[in-house]
C-alpha cells in the first residue's frame, strides 16, 4: 500500500486525475491488493452517501414557521400602514380624538395575561407540564388566566370591536388602497392569532405560545389604533 | 401562477405548500450538517429566511434550487455563528469507533448518517456537500471560503473515516 496513491484514490473515483496520473494509478492498483481494496471501500462509501434518502422532520415545524412569518408580516403591516399614512401627510393632521383608555388597559391586561400564564406554569410544574392544572381545560390558558386589571379578554374584545366600528364607519371616506392595506393586514394578523390559538389548544402550557398570542393581540390593537386614527383623520 | 410567485406576492397558503414540498430535503440537509438536535430549529430558520427573501427570487432557477442554496448559506452561517465544534468532533475516528457495529438492512442508512454526524467538522461539511448533495469542489470552496484543494483533502479524509466504519 502506498500513502501517495491512497491519498489520490478519491480524486480517481471522482475523475479528477489527468490521463497520465490515471494510468499510473491503475498500474499501481494492478499490483497492490491493499490499495485496490481501499478503492472498493471508498466506492462503497460514496454509493452509500448517494443512496441516502431525504426524511421529513419527526414533528410538525410549520406552526413555528407560520408564527414567525406571520409575526414578521404583522410588523411589516404596521410599518406599511405607517408609511402609507406618512405619504398621505396624515401625520400632520389631527390625531384620533377618542383616546380609548381601554386600549392602554388592554395592552396592560395582555401583558399581565402573559405573566399570569407564566406564573400559573411555575405553580403547576413549569414549562414541561402538560396542563395548567387539574381544572384547566385544553386551550383555556389565555382565556381563563386571572386578570388583575379586571380588563381581561372581554375588555380586549370590546376595544377591538370599538376600533373596528370606527374604521367601518369611515370606510367610505377612505381610499381603496388604504382599505385594501387594512383588510389584508388584519387578515394576516387574525390568521396569526387563530394559529396561535390552535397551537395553544394542543399545548396550553406553552409559555412561548401564550406570550406569542398576547403579543399578536397587542399587535392587532396597535394596528387597529393606527387604522382608526387614519379613519378619524379622513372623517 | 406557481406557488413560488404566489408566495413571493405574500400568499401564506402558497408558502405552506412550498414548505410541505421541500421540508424533507431542507431538514435532511440541516440534520446532516448541523446534527439532529439543531436540525428542527435550523430548518425553521431556513423557511423564515426564505419567506423574507422571496422577493429576491426571480425565477431564473427552480425554486427548489434557490431554496437549497439559501439553506446551505443559512446552515453555514449558523455553524459559524455557533462555532459548532463539539467535543465528539475533535477526534472523529475515535468517536466513530464507539458507534455500534455497522448494521445491515433498514437501519443501515440511519446509522450511516449517525456516523457522518461524528465526522470532524470540515470533513463532515465537505462530505455532505460533495457526496450527498452533489456540489463540485470549486462550488464548495466558494461556499465555505476554503480552497478547492482543501475541499478535496477534507473529502478524502471523511471517506477514509467512513470506510473504516463500514468495514467493521
Amino acid at each position: 500500500m502506498s500513502d501517495h496513491w491512497t491519498g489520490r484514490l478519491s480524486e480517481y473515483i471522482d475523475g479528477e486525475l489527468n490521463a497520465a496520473e490515471r494510468a499510473e494509478l491503475e498500474a499501481h492498483l494492478a499490483g497492490c491488493q491493499e490499495c485496490a481494496k481501499t478503492l472498493e471501500q471508498l466506492r462503497h462509501v460514496v454509493a452509500r452517501a448517494e443512496a441516502l434518502e431525504d426524511r421529513p422532520p419527526g414533528g410538525d415545524l410549520w406552526a413555528g414557521i407560520a408564527a414567525r412569518t406571520d409575526a414578521a408580516a404583522g410588523n411589516a403591516a404596521v410599518a406599511d400602514l405607517e408609511e402609507h399614512r406618512r405619504r398621505r401627510g396624515w401625520l400632520s393632521q389631527r390625531r384620533l380624538s377618542f383616546s380609548l383608555p381601554q386600549l392602554a388597559a388592554a395592552s396592560v391586561a395582555l401583558m399581565i395575561l402573559s405573566a399570569g400564564s407564566a406564573w400559573l406554569l411555575s405553580r403547576t410544574g413549569g414549562p414541561g407540564s402538560e396542563t395548567l392544572g387539574p381544572s384547566a381545560e385544553p386551550g383555556a390558558s389565555l382565556a381563563s388566566a386571572p386578570v388583575a386589571s379586571g380588563f381581561g379578554v372581554a375588555g380586549y374584545d370590546a376595544a377591538i370591536a370599538e376600533l373596528e366600528g370606527v374604521i367601518e364607519e369611515s370606510r367610505d371616506r377612505l381610499d381603496t388602497a388604504t382599505v385594501r392595506i387594512i383588510e389584508e393586514n388584519l387578515m394576516i394578523i387574525d390568521r396569526a392569532i387563530a394559529q396561535a390559538q390552535r397551537a395553544l389548544a394542543e399545548d396550553p402550557a406553552s409559555i412561548y405560545l401564550n406570550e406569542y398570542l398576547a403579543a399578536t393581540m397587542r399587535q392587532k390593537l396597535e394596528f387597529l389604533r393606527q387604522a382608526a386614527q387614519m379613519a378619524g383623520a379622513a372623517s | 401562477m406557481g406557488d413560488a410567485r404566489l408566495a413571493a406576492a405574500g400568499d401564506p397558503q402558497a408558502f405552506e405548500r412550498l414548505y410541505q414540498r421541500h421540508v424533507a430535503r431542507v431538514h435532511s440537509l440541516a440534520r446532516r450538517m448541523m446534527g439532529m438536535e439543531d436540525a428542527d430549529e435550523v430548518t425553521q430558520d431556513v423557511f423564515v429566511r426564505a419567506w423574507q427573501k422571496l422577493g429576491s427570487f426571480r425565477g431564473e432557477a427552480a425554486f427548489g434550487t434557490w431554496l437549497h442554496r439559501l439553506a446551505i448559506n443559512v446552515i453555514l452561517g449558523c455553524r459559524k455563528q455557533l462555532g459548532i465544534r463539539r467535543e465528539r468532533f475533535v477526534d472523529g475516528e475515535r468517536a466513530i469507533g464507539q458507534l455500534p457495529e455497522n448494521p445491515k438492512g433498514a437501519e443501515a442508512a440511519i446509522d450511516f448518517e449517525a456516523a457522518m454526524e461524528l465526522l470532524p467538522d470540515g470533513a463532515q461539511q465537505v462530505f455532505v456537500l460533495h457526496d450527498v448533495e452533489g456540489y463540485k469542489h470549486e462550488e464548495i470552496a466558494e461556499m465555505m471560503g476554503i480552497s478547492a484543494g482543501t475541499s478535496k483533502s477534507q473529502l478524502h479524509r471523511a471517506r477514509m473515516i467512513l470506510r473504516d466504519y463500514l468495514d467493521r
